[in-house]
């Protein structure tokens, strides 16, 4: 059986997991709507893919940071003092690319949606770069303290190896996005879309082997669970061919499962290459956080469990029936905002 | 410059900003639901414009609401990460529920109206913007919850070095949440309420859409009215319980240094200085103190001279007085604006009964301005509540100066407030222009043809299926 601290380090996988998988597609397509929607339409036409999702799908990132304060308050209180600059940073973009959805088609005037164009494509370029750049620092390690304090340098956050993350996780990104959108666009914006994404399938192949490389250099994850990463590893480079395979034959759905299975394999191998780590100290081992220094008390974690475990049936059902609902295709060659 | 100081700093300036849009959202929504249920039920067309137009402005907002939002939860682990660690097992339960139980129904069911309106039955069309409404009364409920912790911390103890939880149900029982919960939300109705009901005002002021902004108004000074009235006694409930828990708080709000006495007067208003501990031209009213704290003519308010004695003793040395003055005056605004909406709404009521609204234009002009009334009263309130509690964060527990992030530096500090002030000055500026924009507009502005569905069904042949 698991414990509880393990359930609740689960679930906090899970959330950012999804958080990642479904806020990842629409960060790609925020990030291609301004230069592959050639005019104002097929741009609108873009952005509608996401419409009705994109909110809930960033809920994901609330309840991820928000269960890791209930269940990890010292995991939540060091990474989040400790990164302080990366989290404005994440915050003002998520601001910015938040009320720009809601503002762009408010005035009908080109410079205006071009501008909040602009705040689209860098409230999604950033968000996926300093998550990259986080989950890298994390598995490479931060200095922390004996008393859970971190006082982190700019180059212990930011180094060649946390960058080279930061770029893989906005390329998969985007490549997802572009994916997204061949299954919810037609005609020609569906086969542009589609050419890209071939475009990117050696680069992103590149950068996910390098990224590899470094990690089995930069960090214990291999030699601490050497079987699974080498699994997720193979499994990983099997599903990627899958996916060009698919994306040549114009199997679109299969390859957006694809993309998505890329995007889970990596972010779930980062969390159970942590596990039980949840912050990997880079002065002392001894120093590190874990599921169990890190967390609330026996009796919070049960009472989140019952809440938790009746409350996600429901918000899987209806997020679900949501997708459901908005099931057609987005047409670009009408007008349409909201 | 000290670190403390530049986080509360940002703490109150985001806050509150972020807390111009939630009760406008709550208000709002509410009020667009009831909307819709008229026209789901009457079929009458007038209904779903109302829904629509309000609908539209309450989209704006609840963007603003919700990006300010998420800040919010961002930053109790960003600049005050020692209270974050000493709390955190038993206030993140509340915000970790709120996001599972609230936001996501917010969020799910929001995009499901913008974009549903031809694709749902009417009857699932309007139950969708009902569980919004729902969504955000729920999302109060939990910040409150842990919000009353803070007042009056129960549910806990002190175990190693922080709070451990070890009963949730007296966390959602706590008397301070079942005071504080009901004041915050009629609150949010009131805000909701006035907003329509100025605005309509500004339309039959111009006579522009007169059966629209009579309608309008109509629901909307019903909620203002009821919400008026509940803000008050919910109200009064509250500073009886402010009493028993944190009577420094009282005393602050009152402007009270020595023992009121039986029976105690009220001072309406008085000249503080809290350096000589002494007020200068009070003008009071005899008894009305022991009735608001003691629903009873009769019964002695401590003064903050022997609660610093009795802190002392229990707390050790230090100063527990808040900043009377704030504390005091913010009181007297909320109160007093309360007040004014409860007689607004009477006024409103009468005048509807009478079928003179369209004629008073004295009230309508009063009513175009009362639009600012609830979002300062709300305003004060919060600062009232949260001024008043210094110097804890966690009264009786944790000391605010104790709680910030031992870490970030006054550099970090004063980059995120510059660049969060500027990023809110652009979305206020923004907001206020697209709202005269869509006011401007009017109900009439055609949205339908907007949100026509121009789109593929995927499960036919040339709908191009997903996995075909």
């Amino acid at each position: 059986m698991f414990s509880l601290n393990e359930f609740w380090y689960l679930l906090v996988s899970i959330l950012f997991v999804g958080f990642i998988f479904l806020e990842g597609f629409d960060f790609g397509i925020g990030m291609v709507s301004r230069f592959l929607g050639r005019n104002d339409l097929e741009r609108r036409a873009f952005i509608n893919t996401i419409g009705p999702f994109w909110d809930a799908n960033e809920v994901w990132l609330i309840s991820a940071i928000g269960a890791m304060f209930a269940a990890f308050p010292n995991w939540y209180a060091t990474l989040l003092s400790g990164s302080y600059v990366l989290f404005v940073l994440l915050l003002l973009s998520l601001i910015g690319r938040g009320v720009a959805f809601e503002f762009r088609g408010k005035v009908e005037k080109q410079a205006w949606k071009n501008a909040w164009d602009w705040v689209i494509f860098f409230g999604s370029l950033f968000p996926p770069l300093i998550f990259g750049v986080l989950f890298s620092a994390l598995m490479k390690g931060l200095p922390v303290e004996s008393n859970m304090q971190m006082n982190a340098g700019f180059s212990d956050i930011v180094n060649l190896y946390t960058i080279t993350g930061g770029v893989t996780l906005t390329m998969l990104c985007l490549w997802h996005g572009l994916i997204f959108a061949t299954i919810r666009t037609m005609d020609d914006i569906r086969d542009r879309s589609r050419k890209v994404a071939m475009k990117l399938l050696p680069v992103n192949a590149l950068l996910l082997l390098i990224f590899s490389g470094m990690t089995f250099f930069e960090t214990d994850l291999f030699s601490n669970h050497s079987r699974l990463m080498l699994y997720t590893f193979f499994i990983g480079i099997f599903v990627y061919l899958l996916a060009g395979f698919f994306l040549t034959r114009k199997k679109d759905g299969w390859a957006f499962a694809m993309s998505g299975l890329i995007l889970i394999l990596s972010i779930s191998s980062i969390f159970a290459g942590l596990f039980p780590t949840v912050l990997v100290s880079s002065i002392n081992e001894s120093y590190s956080l874990t599921i169990h220094n890190a967390a609330s008390g026996n009796y919070s974690l049960k009472i989140m469990s019952y809440a938790a475990i009746a409350l996600l049936p429901f918000v899987l059902g209806y997020q679900i029936w949501s997708y459901y609902v908005f099931r057609k295709r987005v047409d670009h060659k009408e007008h349409m905002e909201y | 410059m000290d670190t403390v100081i530049l986080s509360r700093i940002q703490f109150a300036s985001t806050t509150l900003f972020h807390f111009i849009f939630v009760p406008l959202s709550i208000g709002l929504v509410f009020l667009v639901a009831i909307m819709e249920t008229m026209y789901v039920v009457k079929k009458d067309e007038q209904y779903k414009r109302m829904a629509k137009f309000w609908g539209h402005l309450f989209l704006i907002n609840f963007a603003v609401g919700v990006v300010t939002g998420i800040l919010q939860e961002f930053q109790f682990g960003m600049n005050w990460s020692e209270y974050s660690r000493f709390v955190g097992d038993v206030f993140g339960a509340p915000l970790a529920i709120e996001a599972l139980l609230a936001f996501f129904m917010e969020s799910t069911f929001l995009g499901l109206w913008i974009f549903g309106w031809d694709r749902l039955p009417k009857w699932l069309h309007c139950l969708c913007i009902w569980l919004v409404s729902l969504g955000t009364i729920f999302s109060a409920f939990f910040i409150l919850t842990a919000n009353s912790f803070m007042q009056h911390p129960v549910g806990m103890e002190l175990n190693n070095g922080r709070l451990e939880m070890n009963d949730f149900f007296k966390l959602l029982t706590n008397g301070q949440l079942w005071v504080e919960f009901p004041h915050t939300i009629l609150g949010s109705f009131a805000t909701g309420a006035f907003f329509i009901t100025g605005v309509s005002a500004i339309m039959l002021l111009k006579k522009k859409h007169l059966t629209f902004a009579k309608k309008s108004f109509q629901v909307a000074i019903i909620v203002g009215l009821v919400s008026g009235v509940g803000i008050a006694l919910s109200g009064h409930e509250q500073a009886g319980y402010l009493v028993k828990t944190q009577p420094m708080k009282m005393a602050a709000s009152e402007g009270l240094w020595e023992n009121s006495g039986s029976p105690g007067a009220w001072t309406v208003t008085a000249n503080i200085h809290p350096d000589e501990k002494k007020n200068t031209s009070e003008i009071k009213i005899p008894y009305l103190l022991s009735f608001l704290s003691y629903g009873k003519f009769s019964g002695s308010v401590p003064g903050m001279n022997e609660l610093q004695e009795q802190y002392t003793a229990k707390y050790g040395a230090g100063n527990y007085i808040p900043p009377v003055r704030t504390t005091f005056w913010s009181f007297r605004i909320m109160a007093g604006l309360g007040g004014v909406l409860c007689a607004l709404g009477i006024w409103g009521t009468y005048l509807l009964s009478r079928k003179k609204l369209q004629e008073s234009k004295l009230f309508l002009r009063i009513m175009t301005i009362a639009i600012a009334f609830p979002f300062l009263g709300s305003s004060a309130g919060w600062i009232m509540t949260e001024i008043g509690r210094q110097p804890w964060v966690v009264f009786g527990y944790m000391k605010t100066e104790d709680a910030v992030s031992p870490g970030v530096t006054a550099g970090e500090l004063l980059f995120s407030i510059i660049s969060f002030s500027f990023f809110y000055l652009i979305l206020a500026v923004i907001m206020v222009f697209l709202f005269v924009k869509e006011i401007k507009k009017g109900p009439d502005h055609d949205h339908e043809a907007h949100t026509k569905v121009v789109s593929t069904d995927p499960f036919t042949k040339e709908g191009y299926n997903v996995f075909s």
